[in-house]
């Protein structure tokens, strides 16, 4: 081999590993520009309330905007209860969150084993039937809810408006919100497999419990970890029900703080609005690969 | 032959052997004791609950309840108490709930919206007619005052009531502790005995009393209770501070002129029941207004429906918003779309280092809990500290002026969405083959030229559906609305819309927004919003194909 056919194949490995500085930037460099300037854009506010949680003064009246020091006098604001029940409101998010996340689940898993397994009449009416009314949010019948809740409340006082029995119930108008998804999983499961279980005796919930739910789980737990972000934001109809401090959401908690004073609540809300990201921050990035799987699968986070 | 399923490159590998943990029921079809057990127990909570609330339902005359609880009951130990009805048993929970909670709403939902149901318009006209006399009554010179104690049964009912008076006659030792709730007899306690200190209740077992500022605070709810004196019907007990007094109404309910007759005033006023606008009431002649604004639930026909399309200027106001919720779901879905689509392009390159790292933190925005989003940048955009102007070293009013708000609006919706949009490109992408890319740099196109003219439409393809379900998610956004700008800024001279509310949210500030709400005519709204969603729902079932994929 001749030196200059060397020189030209050491020149294309340059070329493919190294480029020269002007060509590297038009064909990689500026992409990590724009990669850096997204980043800012999506990391700055984070970064930023951070930094006003642990400012004493709330950074309302700060030049710089930076912290001027380092404090933990807004968290000791909020998880002192001086301005409402933070840490009850922590739970009842927890409870309605578990509670309207595992109710959701159950109900869809439940239907799509029925809609996509067994044969019966009405089984294609039914889909679209529930496909359908699913495209309704409760909400929207808000008026009514309200009303409604008024009158059960009347007779079972354990679910009047400003409980969160009540609220947790007025949620589960969604209770077949996941049925399409889980579905579309099980028709991706070979027939076969449950109908060997039945030849070998199993009944048609063991068929559902012990041979297909290990399969859905990481569908299920795609659909569970976005149902339960997105029920931490319901906002609409727990600002109806939840008038009473220590019923409230930390949705509708948080809200009221910020509508009391938002100059003099800005730290202690900074302050929550980290005590509530951190924990789901780190979730999506534990799950990230689940995530990534439900959203182009069609999953809307709330 | 050999079924898929044993192959091991199958997903699930079939054991021939019942799975560990299944035992013996796994051969046993009627499943385990545990089974059984939880059965009949849920069973019974279901039967034990409809025993209490049958009785209750049919008292407070709760007919469609009363059908809805017996049907749920009746069908549920049909379903799981024979063999029969498998796709039934996987189907009821669900359903139930649904039924419920989705399509009970929506059908009262358009009950509600052909009647005038709001303030001054929530109870039935024997309501309405109690209530006005109980407030004509007026402590005369001999009133019987009364020291009043305020409880509630349970410490959690404190701002909610229902709130039970104690009474303790004033200037009489040892008076006898009277008892009575809104709307009830006053009557001889005679549960455990209550604790009376200087003639006055401290204590009542089985009750929380409330302290005076809390009675303070809740004094609007409180001050409204009328209790009934057995015996006459025009007298009653009310409060007046933190005092009781039983005095006598001036306005009685005469049933054959169907009027109201106020004897305070010489010769007495007469207030017939007559129609204004749309609905009855009775009026108040000399004003030609309804007396004390107080009208009955009662069926309008399409008056709501009328007012809505047929007067010009809610009509116009209605269209508006409409207009705006489209332009508002459309530009979220494109903004984000369009940034995360480049952004995907951009470092969809091998040559690019740490790719994983990069996507984790692009991918933050969408881990913040919306709410916290929303919350979070409406104080950023606040005017005087908002982090926005003081970056910018502006001192832009972005929630107070219509078009700012527009743009704060959408920098936020900017900000939440483009990650996801970025994860759904991102995996798109790597479905597009790059032969096709490569084949159109022989072709001599340019970088830009083969983004838009041949990624941009392949890519299309495959992420339209969710491009539509986020648009029809949008729609309805109301905690976009609500928590960064609250529909404001308010337009001079409309009253039902603010220069950002979307129609969910127009809907809400009329039912539920402070002063005059208006919930029949608020459903109205509903009703029209549900037709929109639906027709959106039909254009989400013709693109998204879902259709063709129900086997």
């Amino acid at each position: 081999m001749s030196s200059s056919s060397k020189q030209m194949l050491a020149n294309r490995g340059a070329a493919q590993h190294h480029l020269t500085g002007g060509r590297w930037f038009r064909e990689v460099g500026w992409r990590y520009i724009v990669a850096v300037v997204a980043l800012v854009f999506a990391a700055f506010p984070i970064v930023f309330i951070i930094g006003v949680s642990f400012d004493p003064r709330g950074s309302t009246t700060a030049s710089s905007i930076l912290p001027s020091s380092i404090s933990l006098s807004n968290y000791q604001t909020l998880l002192g209860g001086a301005k409402g029940p933070f840490l009850r409101w922590y739970l009842n998010t927890i409870i309605v969150c578990l509670l309207v996340t595992a109710l959701q689940l159950a109900c869809s898993a439940l239907a799509a084993y029925a809609f996509s397994r067994l044969r019966f009449r009405g089984r294609r009416g039914g889909i679209l039937l529930v496909l359908l009314i699913m495209m309704f949010p409760n909400f929207l019948a808000m008026t009514a809810l309200y009303s409604m809740f008024t009158d059960l409340g009347t007779v079972f006082p354990a679910i009047r408006l400003s409980t969160l029995a009540g609220y947790i119930l007025a949620l589960m108008g969604g209770s077949l919100g996941q049925v399409w998804l889980i579905k579309g999983t099980l028709d991706s499961i070979p027939k076969s497999l449950d109908e060997a279980a039945i030849i070998d005796g199993a009944s048609h919930f063991q068929v559902f419990r012990l041979i297909l739910l290990p399969i859905l789980v990481p569908i299920i737990a795609t659909t569970a970890m976005l149902a339960f972000v997105g029920t931490i934001s319901e906002f609409m109809i727990g600002s109806l029900f939840l008038v009473d401090n220590d019923t409230k959401t930390l949705a509708v908690g948080l809200y009221g703080l910020l509508q009391g004073d938002k100059s003099a609540n800005y730290g202690v809300f900074a302050a929550g609005a980290v005590m509530v990201s951190v924990p789901v921050i780190i979730l999506f990035q534990v799950l990230q690969r689940y995530i990534v799987g439900g959203a182009t699968s069609g999953a809307v986070k709330g | 032959m050999s079924t898929p399923l044993l192959k091991s490159s199958s997903p699930v590998r079939v054991q021939p052997s019942p799975p560990p943990g299944a035992g013996d029921s796994f051969l046993n079809r009627n499943g385990s004791v545990l089974a059984i057990v939880i059965k009949i127990a849920v069973l019974g909570v279901v039967l034990a609950l409809a025993i209490y609330a049958i009785p209750l339902l049919i008292h407070y005359q709760m007919w469609m309840w009363l059908v809805v609880m017996s049907l749920a009951t009746v069908s549920l130990f049909v379903i799981y108490t024979t063999k029969h009805f498998i796709p039934a048993k996987y189907l009821y929970p669900g359903s139930v709930f649904l039924c419920i909670f989705l399509v009970i709403p929506i059908i009262l939902t358009v009950q509600y919206s052909m009647t005038n149901f709001g303030d001054g318009a929530r109870g039935s006209k024997a309501e309405t007619i109690e209530s006005i006399v109980a407030n004509s009554i007026k402590p005369s010179a001999d009133s019987p005052f009364y020291n009043l104690a305020v409880a509630v049964e349970s410490a959690g009912m404190v701002d909610s009531g229902p709130y039970t008076l104690f009474l303790t006659a004033t200037g009489v030792t040892d008076p006898p502790v009277l008892f009575g709730v809104d709307g009830g007899e006053v009557a001889t306690w005679t549960g455990e005995p209550a604790t009376v200190t200087d003639g006055q209740v401290t204590g009542v077992p089985g009750y929380v009393l409330l302290t005076r500022p809390q009675i303070n605070q809740q004094m609007a709810q409180i001050s409204a209770i009328a209790v009934k004196v057995p015996g006459d019907d025009q007298a009653g007990i009310r409060i007046q501070g933190f005092q009781a007094y039983e005095g006598s109404a001036s306005i009685s309910y005469d049933a054959q002129q169907d009027a109201l007759i106020d004897h305070a005033t010489n010769p007495a006023t007469v207030y017939p029941n007559q129609k204004i606008g749309d609905a009855y009431c009775f009026v108040d002649q000399a004003k030609g207004q309804c007396f004390q604004a107080q009208s009955w639930l009662q069926n309008v026909g399409a008056a709501n429906y009328q007012r809505l399309l047929g007067d010009s200027g809610v009509r116009n106001q209605f269209l508006a918003a409409f207009g705006w919720t489209l332009i508002f779901a459309f530009g979220n879905v494109l903004i984000c779309f369009l940034a995360g689509f480049l952004l995907a392009v951009t470092l969809n390159d091998d040559r690019i280092k740490g790719k994983k790292l990069w996507r984790s933190f692009l991918l933050l925005p969408y881990a913040v809990p919306a709410l916290i989003s929303l919350l979070m940048w409406s104080q950023f955009f606040n005017r005087d500290f908002g982090l926005v102007n003081r970056i910018f070293g502006a001192n832009l009013d972005w929630l107070g002026d219509p078009t700012l708000a527009k743009v704060a609006i959408f920098i936020v919706q900017l900000w939440m969405g483009f990650p996801y949009m970025f994860i759904v490109c991102t995996g798109a992408l790597q479905s597009i083959p790059s032969d096709v890319k490569e084949a159109a740099r022989i072709d001599g196109a340019s970088g830009i030229a083969t983004t838009f003219r041949i990624i941009l439409p392949l890519l299309l393809i495959a992420v339209a559906p969710l491009l539509v379900s986020s648009f029809a998610f949008n729609f309805n956004n109301f905690n976009a609305i609500k928590l960064l700008t609250d529909g404001g800024p308010s337009i001079p001279g409309q009253f039902l819309r603010g220069s950002t509310d979307i129609l969910i949210s127009m809907v809400y500030k009329r039912a539920f927004g402070g002063s005059g709400t208006e919930l029949g005519f608020a459903s109205a709204m509903s009703v029209l919003l549900f037709i929109i969603t639906g027709v959106l729902a039909a254009a989400q079932f013709r693109l998204t194909k879902r259709l063709e994929t129900i086997a």
